[in-house]
């Protein structure tokens, strides 16, 4: 058994940030275990721009961004170890891990961050009927083919789920000429970024049909077309609303999931809504010294606020690793979510012994025109600001000041809310 | 006067923007957050540009593509021209990030450039 101060698990844009913020933090003794032949996670099929106008102020390609950090990571001499896989980790924070090199091995850390990110919902999920013919592709999948691997995914092309990833390949697959009939969404609005149903679809022509599902597929050996339908408020199709589109390739970008296997193996506790680990403000789960950031934990919708939770988890990890023990229990608030605000990363915060300000993270549970986000502290609104749209597809925030809890010496209870007034 | 009702594309934050406009000519944009707002709307009114990414073909490297993007945005109704050449470019590994695979991409003096190091296998 070898032994580290922090081994990250994942060597993506969590747990490239993660590493780089933990060395800054003054820990020397770091790993990262990326399963992948390369670092960057899945930032390297994703060619398009938008990313790091936050971090950097400037508008990058996902390789870009995830170069930026990777460079760090190298420049600071961080160990990481790829082609490996983690595929058990326990609650004394022994890491096991495989392969072709090393075979078999466990590794003993001191602290244990949680960088696996998310992977997609899949065909079996979605309970579609008809037979298994080729041509079937989650749209990750399809993004992986096309713009690492080069192929030629499909020529008519029929997308189920709006999600980012499906949008971003309704150009992707355009522009390399293919013929993307049509997008549908089973829900009445998109669960994809605003812009990107602009520049993706509007910007080609792509229809984007709302409220509509995938309720056969044609097809033996490759598809050869699916039967759209409208669905009602219950989200059944309706019957008679049947049309037919000849494609040879329907794309899914159906949602995705937390990849918490190795979560659970641990034992922590885990949030039913986000399908992640509950943290605190410390974005520590309740396994002492192991912390989550990045999509392992939720869903997130931009790859900058990915590495800023990252930073946080990286910088506690090694304040933890540096004092040797868990910090001590201050003032533990629970955090709420309520009326329309689904969920909230952290679930608690330590209001005694938090940093000067934390920031909340939530998606909201439908599209709310002109409502406000209300905070309360045990039934007293402290906070309210008014936005013009929410939606579920873009996730939200508000920031928690230390000093704004001077005056409730006794609280239990933070809500987060919507509010039409 | 004419309203348009844009969607800003700048970031993802994708703020809706409305633009007033009179004879071709931008009164007033509102809605937006940022400058980055502002000189989007300006532009998507007048002469909308779009940057272009896409991945070419590598011989002789450790991955058989590399990402590539158009330098600058580019008008959008050139979107396709582009597409075009960038097609047809296969690059000699290594390449490195910044590197020009196509110096003026049909015809629009903008150079196309690579996104990604890829090393000499």
């Amino acid at each position: 058994m070898t032994a580290h101060d922090i081994v990250i698990i994942g060597g993506g844009p969590a747990g490239l940030a993660a590493a780089a913020a933990a060395r800054k933090a003054g820990i020397q003794d770091i790993l990262i275990l990326e399963r992948d032949s390369c670092l960057g996670g899945i930032l390297n099929q994703c060619i398009h721009n938008g990313f790091g106008l936050h971090t950097f102020k400037e508008e990058l390609t996902g390789p870009e961004y995830a170069a930026r950090y990777i460079r760090m990571v190298e420049e600071e001499q961080i160990p990481y170890k790829l082609n490996t896989m983690v595929i058990d980790i326990n609650k004394d924070k022994e890491v096991t891990v495989i392969n072709r090199e090393d075979g078999l091995n466990t590794i003993k850390a001191r602290a244990v961050i949680l960088a696996m990110g998310c992977r997609e919902r899949a065909r079996g999920a979605l309970n579609i009927p008809g037979y298994r013919p080729a041509g079937i592709y989650s749209a990750g999948t399809a993004q992986r083919l096309m713009n690492i691997e080069g192929y030629s995914v499909g020529k008519e092309v029929v997308i189920l789920g709006s999600g980012d990833i499906g949008l971003i390949m309704a150009r992707r697959m355009t522009l390399e000429g293919a013929k993307v009939k049509v997008v549908a969404e089973l829900m009445p609005y998109s669960g994809g970024l605003k812009r990107n149903i602009v520049q993706c679809l509007d910007d080609y022509g792509i229809p984007l049909k709302l409220s509509h599902t995938v309720v056969d597929i044609q097809g033996k050996e490759r598809v050869t077309g699916i039967t759209l339908a409208e669905v009602g408020p219950d989200r059944r199709p309706i019957p008679g609303t049947e049309e037919h589109y000849a494609c040879d390739t329907l794309l899914l970008s159906v949602g995705l999931l937390p990849e918490n296997e190795l979560s659970k193996g641990i034992g922590v506790s885990m949030s039913p809504i986000t399908s992640g680990p509950e943290v605190n403000d410390q974005l520590e789960t309740s396994a002492e010294g192991v912390f989550a950031c990045g999509n392992v934990l939720h869903v997130h919708d931009l790859v900058d606020y990915v590495s800023e939770e990252a930073t946080l988890a990286g910088t506690n990890a090694a304040a933890y690793v540096k004092a040797g023990r868990e910090r001590e229990a201050g003032h533990v608030a629970e955090l709420k979510a309520e009326n329309g605000v689904r969920y909230t990363v952290p679930q608690s915060i330590d209001i005694r012994n938090m940093q000067d300000k934390i920031t909340v993270r939530f998606r909201v549970a439908d599209v709310y025109k002109d409502r406000y986000i209300s905070v309360y502290y045990d039934g007293v609104r402290v906070s309210k600001r008014k936005k013009k749209v929410l939606a579920p597809g873009e996730m939200e925030q508000v920031v928690l000041k230390k000093d704004s809890f001077a005056d409730y010496p006794d609280l239990k209870n933070i809500v987060i809310c919507t509010e039409v007034e | 006067m004419e309203v348009r009702e844009l969607i800003c594309i700048g970031c993802p934050l994708g703020c809706p923007v409305t633009v007033k406009m009179d004879g071709g000519q931008v009164l007033e944009v509102t809605g937006n957050t940022c400058k980055r707002g502002d000189d989007y709307a300006r532009k998507e009114v007048l002469s909308p540009t779009r940057i272009v990414t896409s991945s070419v073909h590598v011989s002789g490297g450790t991955i058989g593509m590399v990402s590539v993007k158009t330098k600058e945005d580019i008008p959008k109704g050139k979107i396709f021209e582009i597409m075009d050449e960038i097609r047809r470019v296969t690059v000699p590994a290594p390449v490195a990030i910044g590197d020009v695979v196509i110096a003026d991409c049909a015809g629009t003096g903008v150079p196309i450039i690579a996104t990604k190091d890829v090393a000499k296998a």
